[in-house]
């Protein structure tokens, strides 16, 4: 029985999806059986140029994970489409914008200018900065990807068949993708890998809700000490469980700690919004200072909310060939 | 590996066996020996910028993601940067259990480096075939069991870590103050077992170094000679008593002699770091403001220092715990002196690392206060400034933030550690190419060695090709341009054939 | 050239705003043509999903109407609606989308001259903001507020 073969890539990435496949621990053997692993950069040694030479569709699959950010990551996402039979974006950065995201708050100006120009320890008086086109001092020619202005998710730039949140995903998403691929057992192309699942369902404070729960109050945890048992809404402090899909174990809550969102929207594309729906059932208040004064607790609503997420919220990406 | 020649240049695009983005650019004169190379980094994200407008609290776990390998690093250093910035000092309580973990993740990250990554290439060969520069080739020189050994140490530490920290990738722990969740004596007693079996088999790991590395004079001529051999100023974060503190201290810094530069305190780190900006790559380089940013050049002229385990040993005096002493001793002698400037002396130096955090764990486990309620220091001041620095396994890593009254960030500043070894990356990597590539000879083995120079100061990302030869076949295929290729099948008995097909590709 | 003519989408609630805008067609106040209607039983039914979408879908701006404060026909719908529409207004302002291309309003059935007002307030002021560019980065559409 000929083995498949797989590459692994990341793009606007932390490494720990790759790092999260490491984990996988002795199940990496029954996958190692069935599995070639032909293009991994982060610990194998083929380059980009020998994933060229592939033919199209040589490749049975190929799990990107990270953000698009640049342009070597668009056109690596590219090259690996066409050489793929099947593309699954891998984590939450490559199905959401994850973390790097949050750029999208920002401009790509405003990113330049505090990471080469004006910061408490740059010396830069000439006011260099990084460009694509570029020369060293002894006059070698140089280049360097575009840096865009806007940061991407991966079905933003290529068409992807499967998608597998987490950040990261732990080691029984990954094993469980893996053997639904190598099995042959998936569900229709463009799905979750994951049931469409809140996370309070899993969650064991679940218990601890109220019939009502009413929130008249945020409490920061730089503020109050989290009761180890009892659900974070109810303690007023806030919890994007109800706005995120299931699967992960809950290992935030487990560590008394509120979830973040970090497995990215349930039952809908845009975090934020079922959220605010969620919210909004649940937060007191009749009278317009008073819902103020509530809202006033969430400092940072959106970057709260789409923490994980921005690039598929409200203002995310539309495919970027619609975009300059 | 391909080897891109075009014209004068060649690239090694993306280097791999690391983490992070990065390609190699040698130039080569009219005779094809090398002029130049350069290590490009083509990746960017602007954390520093996009942090701003977030709740501080907030920020051990978004700055986590700076780096999946050691998340567990930034994740302290952002704490430490709340307690200094709402000035509070966490409960001592809180203090050993951010000390358990910070130690757990060194030694397994260490481990990871030395196993999986960075070792291959040294306890495999340098110039050994492709195939073998990884975990299967390290299995093959220490034996099936040690292999089962390297998984299961490293699983448990995880294991430990998750029930400490909610998770091992992008931990949930530090607040201000303090930490989110009380130890529970479970974990304890098993953190105490786990420790006992963690000393024995970094004592184990020294001495596989010693035998399969330090003996073997190839080896040793490398690691002694001047290829992979720079001589900078050196930083490290040291307790009081001068041993190196990975968790807590003041930063030192010393010159080439080993006579003391500085030692400065977190909070004016900025008066003692510059970072230098060049047009052909994302990342900046950081620098001693004093002295100047020279250029790629070591020397007491150049403003260049490098992080990471060597460098703490050669900024402090001795290790903070017995056995890993011993070992340090024996270090020294086989370099020639306290001051260590052989840039291969990092794999032995992490290792030294790993049996002292064994060892500190082993400490840390007995103290009462390990498991009491008061894990959280509640006096917080109004915050506006902080500085937290820790040592990341790769080295000194700053985060530095700035808050409103409301404690929503205002500005973020951070140095991560492997950006002050770039330079001498650079550095060493060209100093490689023209000691191994001569008249426009290139081949798999020769670019190898340039990339060696680059591993030996990142511990990152390995790939859990730990198949377990004498118990389960393994078939390794080989895709390379131009050539056939190549598949090597290793059965369960061991033995490996290999086949050719004619080139279907390239 | 043709001058901008906005697109604004209105969800209504069956009882009190819908009621308001057949009082306005009943008394002939004309309202523009670029208010799109969609008429639900309740603005607490209107989820913040809605809106989003309407956005995505061409909407350069969108309101939400409902009964008074008090006076919802099913008691505390709006209410809800209050709460989190004023929550979504502070993130559209956080990811650059000009405050006013939203607005929720209270509009009861025999409010015919209300409706006509705040739809035409509505109207021009998208108008002067220009279209909606939704490019997924926050400095973009904040050129166009």
């Amino acid at each position: 029985m000929s083995k498949v073969k797989a590459a692994i890539y990341w793009c606007s990435s932390c490494g720990g999806c790759d790092e999260s496949i490491v984990d996988l621990g002795e199940r990496i053997l029954a996958i190692r059986e069935a599995v070639d692993f032909v293009f991994w950069p982060c610990a194998m040694d083929p380059k980009y140029s020998d994933v060229e030479a592939m033919a199209d569709g040589e490749i049975t699959v190929s799990l990107i994970n990270g953000a698009i950010r640049t342009s070597e990551q668009e056109e690596i996402a590219k090259l690996l489409r066409r050489k793929s039979q099947l593309v699954v974006a891998f984590g939450s950065c490559a199905c959401f914008g994850g973390i790097p995201a949050l750029a999208n708050l920002k401009s790509k100006e405003g990113i330049f200018d505090r990471s080469y120009l004006n910061s408490p320890t740059n010396v830069n008086p000439e006011g260099i900065v990084p460009l694509e086109h570029s020369k060293t001092a002894e006059g070698y020619p140089m280049e360097l990807p575009r840096f865009y202005e806007t940061v991407y998710k991966l079905d933003d730039v290529i068409e992807v068949d499967y998608y597998l949140p987490g950040c990261s995903p732990n080691g029984d998403m990954v094993a469980n993708a893996m053997g639904a691929i190598l099995a042959g057992k998936l569900p229709p192309k463009g799905s979750f890998l994951l049931p469409d699942i809140a996370l309070c369902k899993s969650c064991d404070r679940n218990a601890t809700k109220p019939d009502s729960l009413t929130i008249t109050e945020f409490k920061r945890l730089i503020h109050v000490q989290a009761d180890p048992e009892q659900c974070f809404l109810n303690q007023g402090i806030l919890c994007m469980g109800p706005a995120t899909r299931d699967g992960c174990g809950y290992p935030c809550v487990k560590g008394n700690m509120p979830c973040t969102g970090c497995m990215g929207p349930v039952g809908s594309k845009d975090q934020g919004a079922r959220m605010l729906s969620a919210l909004g059932g649940i937060l007191e208040g009749e009278s317009e200072e008073q819902i103020s004064k509530v809202l006033d607790g969430l400092p940072d609503p959106a970057g709260t909310f789409y923490r994980y997420s921005m690039s598929s919220s409200l203002m995310g990406s539309k495919r970027k060939e619609n975009n300059p | 590996m391909s080897n891109l020649i075009q014209g004068n240049k060649i690239s090694i695009d993306p280097i791999t066996r690391l983490e992070g983005h990065g390609k190699i650019e040698i130039f080569l004169n009219e005779a094809g020996d090398v002029d130049k190379a350069y290590l490009q980094l083509p990746d960017l994200r602007g954390f520093e910028k996009f942090v701003e407008g977030r709740p501080a609290e907030e920020m051990p776990q978004i700055t986590s993601r700076i780096c999946g390998v050691c998340p567990g690093a930034h994740h302290m250093a952002a704490t430490k940067a709340l307690d200094a910035m709402f000035g509070v000092e966490p409960t001592i309580t809180a203090r050993l259990i951010r000390e358990v973990y910070y130690n757990l993740h060194y030694f397994e990250d260490h481990i990871l480096h030395f196993y999986f990554l960075g070792g291959p290439d040294f306890i495999v060969g340098p110039t050994a075939s492709k195939q073998e520069r990884n975990i299967l080739g390290v299995i093959d020189k220490v034996g099936v069991e040690i292999g089962k050994q390297v998984i299961d140490i490293r699983l448990r530490a995880r294991k430990l870590i998750d029930e400490i920290a909610g998770r091992a990738i992008h931990p949930v722990l530090g607040l201000p103050g303090g930490v989110s969740k009380q130890m529970k004596t479970e974990t304890r007693d098993t953190l105490r077992a786990f420790v006992k079996d963690a000393v024995a088999f970094a004592q184990f790991t020294l001495k596989v170094f010693d035998d399969i590395v330090w003996k073997n004079p190839t080896y040793r001529e490398l690691m002694l000679g001047d290829v992979y051999r720079c001589e900078s100023y050196y930083m490290g974060m040291v307790d009081k008593n001068g041993h190196p503190d990975y968790y807590d201290g003041n930063i030192r810094v010393v010159d080439q002699t080993g006579k003391e530069f500085v030692t400065f305190a977190p909070k004016d780190y900025a008066k003692i770091i510059a970072e230098h900006v060049e047009p052909w790559t994302y990342v900046k380089f950081p620098y001693l403001r004093d002295i100047g940013w020279k250029g790629f050049v070591d020397g007491l002229g150049s403003g260049m220092y490098r992080v990471a385990p060597a460098a703490r040993f050669n900024v402090s005096s001795s290790m903070s715990t017995p056995l890993a002493q011993e070992q340090r001793l024996i270090y020294e002698k086989a370099f020639g002196g306290k001051i260590v400037h052989s840039v291969l002396a990092n794999h032995w130096a992490r290792l030294i690392e790993v049996l002292n955090n064994a060892e500190r764990l082993a400490e840390l486990v007995e103290h009462e206060a390990l498991c009491a309620p008061e894990i959280r220091n509640m006096n917080l001041c109004t915050p506006t400034e902080g500085v937290g620095i820790v040592e990341a396994p790769r080295g000194t890593l700053i985060h530095h933030y700035t808050s409103d009254a409301n404690g929503i960030i205002t500005s973020a500043n951070m140095i991560v550690a492997s950006l002050a070894n770039v330079a001498a990356m650079s550095m060493n990597i060209q100093s490689a190419a023209k000691a191994f590539i001569h008249k426009g000879q290139v081949n798999d083995g020769l670019l190898n060695m340039v990339e060696m120079a680059f591993r030996t100061y990142d511990p990152c990302l390995s790939c859990a090709t730990h198949n377990l030869p004498g118990k389960m076949p393994l078939q390794v295929n080989l895709n390379q341009i131009g050539k056939p290729d190549r598949s090597l099948l290793r059965s369960s008995d061991g033995s490996i054939t290999e086949t050719r097909k004619e080139a279907t590709h390239g | 050239m043709a001058e901008f003519e906005p697109n604004i989408v209105a969800f209504v609630c069956n009882w009190c705003s819908y009621g308001g805008a057949d009082s306005a067609g009943g008394q002939k106040l004309a309202y523009p043509a670029n208010v799109h209607l969609v008429r639900v039983m309740c603005s607490g039914r209107i989820d913040p999903e809605h809106v989003v979408a309407a956005f995505r879908e061409g909407a350069d701006g969108v309101m939400v109407m409902g009964c008074h404060p008090g006076n919802c026909h099913y008691r505390n719908g709006n209410h809800k609606a209050l709460r989190r529409f004023r929550l979504f207004e502070r993130v559209l302002i956080q990811l650059g989308i000009a405050k006013d291309r939203f607005e929720l309003e209270w509009v009861a059935a025999g409010e015919g001259k209300k409706f006509q007002e705040v739809t035409t307030a509505m109207t021009e002021r998208v108008r002067n903001l220009g279209p909606l560019s939704i490019t997924g980065n926050v400095a973009e559409e904040a050129l166009h507020v």
